[in-house]
């Protein structure tokens, strides 16, 4: 059994309240913080050269069978030179608003997870660039699908869900910034640069 | 084999009703000839969505090689393809393109729906899948397995090509395309949800559940 992780006492020491319980489960570390303050304890956690948590490997959320139970939202730490993992959890009372601070100033690839958690559980990330559906089209109406009171297939009749997904435009899935690479060129790595103009890709200038 | 099943049909044996064009005898020279030709020289376009589509590469490939039934070439256009293999479930966000798909291969087109979740939705009945893509385009061979072997395929395959050799160039509607209609869907919205309709295990999970 591995022993709780340091950061956790160091958390409780830097925010004091807004960190609540602490737990291992199967030698991950897992410690619950107060919503308000879950920004404030990412960045320190990613900022402070103790902690160095750069690495944001995934953000999910989960849902429990017990209607009483809040909606928790999961973000997974890596400190890539410390070698550690870090889970912090936030619980979201489901009968308030869904809605957390975005993380996405602070890890970029936060962007799509934070998407994905938005349409599948409806959770709102407050300051997202760009928050759409990311798996559904985005002229889905029938909900968020990985909720509990979601059934399973769906809300609409087979027929609707047929005519509707018919009616779509399969070009209208993705926005133009994500189909073109060739429009982000100039901010390209230059080793990605020079490789893709040498026309690994296919020439893009 | 086809030289020997002609469509005759007895009341124009008689030889008092010959017609002054007999339709009887070149047409039907003319029907093998086509669908002989039709047969063996499917060109599919392989809409490959899973793992169905690894059975199906292993089929195209050297071991089972699909040339040997006139497969010679994988179009991956479909304005060159004669038939659509769907090889995989099919999601609600891929309906509109294979149905894009299936309305711009030229006539005469066929398809096969390899597969249990491209036939009927398979372990997937849930709110993101197509329930059997007959809900979304025509079908003509239903391939089970899940997924199928080379050998079912190809089967498959076989059962296309003999239900092609059954056919007449003559009959005009068997070459009608079936588009979707003012409804938003090609066949009635009744039967689509007969179709979807749950079956096997999972009857025992209600809409609610």
């Amino acid at each position: 059994m591995s022993p709780l992780s340091p950061s956790v006492p160091a958390l409780r020491a830097e925010f004091g309240d807004a960190v609540e319980r602490s737990l291992v489960s199967s030698g991950d570390s897992i410690v619950y913080i107060a919503r308000d303050r879950s920004h404030d304890v990412l960045a320190w956690l990613r900022d402070t050269p103790s902690q160095g948590y750069n690495y944001l490997t995934d953000v999910t959320a989960v849902e429990y069978r017990d209607p009483e139970r809040p909606l928790e939202v999961v973000y997974q730490l890596r400190s890539l030179p410390r070698r550690a993992d870090l889970r912090v959890k936030l619980a979201l009372d489901k009968r308030g608003p869904l809605e957390v601070r975005s993380v996405v100033d602070l890890w970029r690839g936060a962007d799509w997870l934070e998407r994905e958690v938005f349409d599948m559980f409806g959770v709102v990330f407050a300051g997202h660039p760009d928050l759409r559906r990311i798996l559904m089209w985005e002229t889905y109406a029938e909900g968020y699908p990985l909720r509990k009171d979601f059934p399973l297939r769906g809300h609409f009749s087979r027929a609707e869900q047929t005519r509707q997904a018919l009616a779509a435009n399969p070009e209208a899935h993705y926005s133009l910034e994500e189909l073109s690479i060739a429009d982000a060129f100039d901010e390209l790595p230059a080793d990605m640069r020079e490789r893709l103009a040498r026309g690994e890709r296919g020439f893009l200038k | 084999m086809g030289l020997t099943d002609p469509a005759v049909r007895p009341e124009q044996n008689d030889a008092t009703s010959v017609s002054s064009v007999s339709p009887n005898w070149v047409t039907t020279r003319l029907d093998f000839l086509t669908n002989w030709a039709r047969a063996n020289s499917l060109w599919p376009m392989p809409f490959g969505t899973a793992c169905c589509a690894i059975e199906f590469m292993a089929t195209a490939a050297s071991r089972f090689d699909l040339s040997r039934f006139g497969m010679e070439r994988m179009s991956f256009s479909p304005r060159q393809a004669d038939v659509l293999i769907c090889a995989g479930r099919l999601p609600f966000k891929l309906a509109p393109v294979i149905r894009r798909i299936w309305d711009q291969m030229p006539q005469p087109k066929w398809s096969i729906s390899m597969g249990a979740c491209a036939s009927s939705g398979g372990i997937f009945d849930n709110y993101s899948m197509v329930q059997g893509i007959d809900t979304i385009i025509p079908v003509d061979v239903y391939v089970p397995g899940c997924p199928p072997r080379p050998e079912g395929l190809m089967y498959g395959i076989m059962l296309l090509q003999k239900k092609i050799k059954g056919e007449s160039f003559t009959d005009e509607t068997l070459r009608d395309e079936k588009l979707v209609g003012p409804s938003g869907l090609f066949l009635p919205p009744e039967r689509v949800d007969e179709l979807s309709e749950p079956f096997g295990n999972s009857v025992h999970q209600t809409r609610s559940a």
